[in-house]
């Protein structure tokens, strides 16, 4: 909260040197604007610039740096012994340093060296803020004081200003390429430290799962229980009965939508299936565990069928419900998009609508259509929160949608919720299964956009 | 000339097949919205109300205030649940066993006695009086009061016994049970006992963490768009942001969680469970969303406001900044909100960094441990009390009151400024 409030005070500084600026411009140019290069308010943010940006990347720098640096620091304050640890208990008695620092540990039953070390700690932070705070205050009131003296008439305020704001806004471009580059990076060294203790092929082409078991070493089975096949097929059969929901609904809804609807059917139906793809997916999983998945086994016990109460019939409905507004939004607009010449030669030679539809603007359009499945497929793939809730925890190997079956989304989310020790097998899984996904959406939307934009380029 | 009559015939009867697939398609997904939304306002409603039950507790000035000094630190640590239990044995003497008594406490909920507590340490007069007062049920009790739950169910569930469902009847037959609006509901923190737990946390934790994504997402975003729109050269390099951005906006949003744990928990060692840690994820979720809608907005603006400006010797920067972002700022505000929004849905990334631990305290900043609605919803949903699934009912109510008021203020914002060109 401590840097929140200094940013704060950077922040007025800023706004300071911004009305000094503007003040000594103004007087400067002794009434008459046109005798400077640039507007006064150049000049002002000319200086605020020249407070704000060091400051800010001293903070920047700082709150990066500190963890390691005040880990270094704090060594030599450790309990006696603590360097020939291991490295797990290591970790645990850092843990309880810092846990008694923040206040969430009793002094009564702590050990003395350990609340010692967690004292310097504090003062090792505080000392360490408050050093931040003057050198981030006093960078700013210098950039102030020196920028402030550079004003002149002539003074290129405007340019520097300028040049500045351009910079600013590639290296806010640059944050979409640093996401994707941390993604790709923290996937594949987690997946690196996965595969250096589980086989790829093993991973890729075994058929149990059953990572619980490999926590010890000396159990049955710890090792070759990263078979993720039941996973891949469960993944498979869900997506697939999404589908089966999904785009005959959502294929016709657009049908009806582009080529028969009135404007006043229009106003109604796209609003309601719009609000469909804005009601979060918890909402659904809610819906699919609570009333769908009880209800389809009430249903089968009605007719005899052996039916799991987490079957993966009830997630893939609900899923599918989901999807509908993805089909139909992308499909409305690429059927939208066939060129309404198409359609008079249809009708000028007698054929129905119905005929015209089916025979000429599905073939015209049907590239666009498998975009949008394609984008829905990767929609499902990627879904978490309806599994979560509504499908199974084992990694059945079975065709059979009544069954539970798992997916790669809950599995990264069982594997990791929960208890964390970074370096088991356990908890690396779950990265290894994030780069399937990552890379399985990833092609499917580079395919997906690549057919719709040829298509598009078809009629443009 | 009648084949051809009934050719005709049945193409027009495929055609008209066809029209009501089309129509039955939307009638299916409309119905579907309706059913989903009216199940859930018919389940949650319920938990607006909770049962209450009005006791005559005898305030037994040796039982809290042994000492008499009246001390509020004393007062505030007194057995407040005692004087509960006496009020229950004093109305049903004939609970003598152990069991019985204990059944017997059970009616009233653990808030009975912090409601007690509440009001002797603002009045402290009612020491050594006897109080009638209206305090909260059990959970069990208020299936039943509110007909959630049949009595056969509970007491076959072994949630109630039969000597229970006797004392409530004989407490509702002299008019001491009753429902009151459950304003401990939107008040309230977590709780294990579903008759106590409220959405005040969750809600606080929303409102911080939003208020994280948007400040990091939207002067981000819209520079970002400013500059590949407006700025950028045609090379390699923005080819390659724009590939970038178009590819994040479809990756699932538990990838995101991923790179939050590793990189943010990871690597930065920032604090788990804090929403400075959930709005950063969800802001690098929301950016592509934020940066495609603001350059649909800024390519809007017509050329000629750019030349305009130019004309009149503004600098390029001048006439973007001056002129056209104003004219766009509309349609950048819209698409921002409709992606803090769906930000504010999500949950899965959000337990990637650990949102889901079960926190009471309403957080105070945007470090401290805190949850979000969607995660309060997923928390509540896996919980076996009967009486939470009332309560993830209403936690989904509040949830979708809140993006519809977002949703809302989107549309009015078009509607109220968008320029047509």
């Amino acid at each position: 909260m401590s840097h929140v409030a200094l940013a704060a005070i950077l922040l007025l500084l800023a706004a300071l040197g911004y009305t000094m600026g503007r003040r000594r411009a103004t007087a400067l140019s002794g009434g008459q604007a046109r005798r400077l290069h640039s507007l006064p308010s150049y000049h002002g943010l000319y200086v605020a610039l020249w407070c704000a940006l060091p400051a800010a990347a001293v903070l920047a720098v700082w709150l990066v740096a500190e963890p390691q640096i005040i880990a270094v620091l704090l060594m030599p304050s450790l309990p006696p012994g603590s360097a020939g640890l291991t490295d797990g208990a290591f970790q645990l008695l850092l843990g309880d340093i810092e846990s008694f620092a923040a206040g969430r540990a009793p002094e009564a039953g702590t050990d003395p060296a350990v609340i010692a070390a967690a004292r310097r700690l504090s003062e090792l932070r505080q000392s360490g803020f408050i050093l931040l705070a003057l050198a981030a205050i006093a960078l700013g009131a210098g950039g102030i004081g020196w920028s402030r003296s550079r004003i002149r008439p002539g003074l290129r305020a405007r340019n520097a200003v300028e040049r500045a704001t351009i910079v600013i806004m590639i290296a806010a471009s640059t944050v979409a390429i640093l996401t994707t580059v941390g993604i790709v990076m923290s996937l594949l060294f987690e997946s690196a430290r996965f595969f250096a203790q589980v086989p790829f092929s093993d991973f890729l082409f075994g058929l149990q799962w059953s990572p619980q078991t490999a926590l010890r070493e000396d159990q049955v089975g710890s090792s070759g229980a990263f078979g993720a096949v039941p996973i891949f097929a469960g993944t498979f059969i869900i997506t697939l009965i999404a589908m089966a929901v999904a785009v005959p609904i959502g294929l016709m809804a657009a049908v009806y939508m582009s080529e028969y609807a009135g404007k006043r059917a229009r106003a109604i139906a796209k609003p309601a299936l719009e609000m469909l793809a804005g009601i979060p997916t918890v909402v659904y999983g809610f819906i699919a565990a609570i009333m769908v998945g009880p209800a389809l086994r009430d249903a089968g016990e009605w007719v005899g069928l052996d039916v799991a109460s987490e079957s993966a019939l009830a997630a893939g409905l609900v899923m599918g419900v989901m999807i509908i507004p993805f089909v139909s939004s992308l499909s409305d607009d690429v059927m939208n998009a066939v060129p309404q010449t198409l359609r008079d030669g249809s009708y000028a030679i007698g054929a129905t609508k119905s005929e015209t539809i089916v025979r000429v603007v599905f073939p015209a359009a049907l590239p666009g259509i498998i975009g949008a499945v394609l984008l829905a497929v990767s929609r499902a793939v990627g879904e978490t929160m309806i599994v979560v809730m509504a499908a199974g925890l084992a990694a059945n190997l079975t065709a059979n949608p009544l069954q539970a079956v798992t997916t790669v989304t809950v599995q990264i989310v069982t594997l990791l919720v929960g208890d964390q020790e970074f370096d088991s097998p356990k908890t690396l899984a779950a990265f290894a299964l994030g780069l399937v996904l990552f890379a399985v959406t990833l092609a499917t939307n580079v395919i997906a956009l690549r057919v719709v934009r040829r298509y598009r380029e078809q009629y443009e | 000339m009648s084949a051809a009559a009934n050719r005709l015939r049945r193409r027009h009867g495929a055609e008209w097949r066809f029209r009501a697939c089309g129509a039955i398609a939307i009638a299916i997904a409309i119905a579907i919205l309706a059913a989903l939304l009216g199940g859930i306002l018919w389940q949650g409603v319920g938990a607006l109300w909770r049962t209450e039950i009005l006791l005559d507790i005898d305030i037994d000035a040796g039982t809290i205030d042994p000492a008499g000094t009246r001390d509020p630190a004393a007062l505030a640590g007194a057995d407040y649940g005692v004087l509960v239990k006496n009020a229950l044995r004093a109305r049903f003497p004939e609970a003598t066993e152990r069991k019985q008594k204990r059944d017997l406490a059970a009616l009233a909920s653990n808030e009975a006695a912090y409601a007690l507590r509440d009001r002797v340490m603002t009045e402290p007069g009612l020491i050594g009086t006897r109080l009638k007062l209206w305090v909260p049920a059990s959970s069990d009790v208020d299936m039943l009061w509110k007909g959630v739950l049949d009595r056969d169910t509970l007491v076959d569930g072994g949630r109630l016994d039969a000597d229970q469902v006797a004392w409530i009847d004989a407490l509702a037959a002299d008019g001491s049970v009753a429902t009151s609006f459950n304003a401990a509901f939107f008040t309230g923190g977590d709780s294990r006992e579903p008759e106590q737990a409220g959405i005040a946390g969750a809600l606080v934790g929303t409102i911080l963490t939003m208020a994280v994504t948007l400040v990091l997402s939207f002067p981000l975003g819209v520079a970002a768009a400013v500059y590949l729109e407006e700025f950028a050269p045609k090379n390699r390099w923005t080819d390659l942001i724009e590939v970038n951005i178009n590819n994040l906006a479809a990756v699932p949003s538990i990838v995101f969680g991923l790179l939050g744990l590793a990189v943010f928990l990871g690597f930065f060692g920032l604090p788990r469970s804090a929403p400075l840690v959930g709005g950063l994820v969800l802001s690098l979720m929301t950016l592509p969303t934020l940066i495609i809608a603001a350059r649909a907005a800024l390519a809007a603006v017509p050329p000629s406001i750019r030349d305009g400006a130019l004309a009149v010797g503004a600098s390029p920067l001048q006439s973007v900044f001056h002129h056209v972002l104003p004219l766009a700022m509309p349609g950048i505000l819209t698409g921002s909100i409709i992606g803090m929004a769906r930000a504010a849905g999500e949950t899965a990334p959000l337990l990637m960094i650990g949102m889901v631990a079960f926190i009471v305290d309403i957080p105070g900043g945007i470090t401290d441990p805190s949850s979000v609605l969607p995660v309060q919803v997923y928390l509540w949903a896996d919980a076996p009390e009967r009486g939470f699934a009332e309560k993830t009912a209403a936690a989904i109510l509040v949830l979708l009151v809140f993006l519809a008021v977002m949703n809302l203020a989107a549309v009015v914002l078009r509607r109220r400024f968008e320029r047509r060109w």
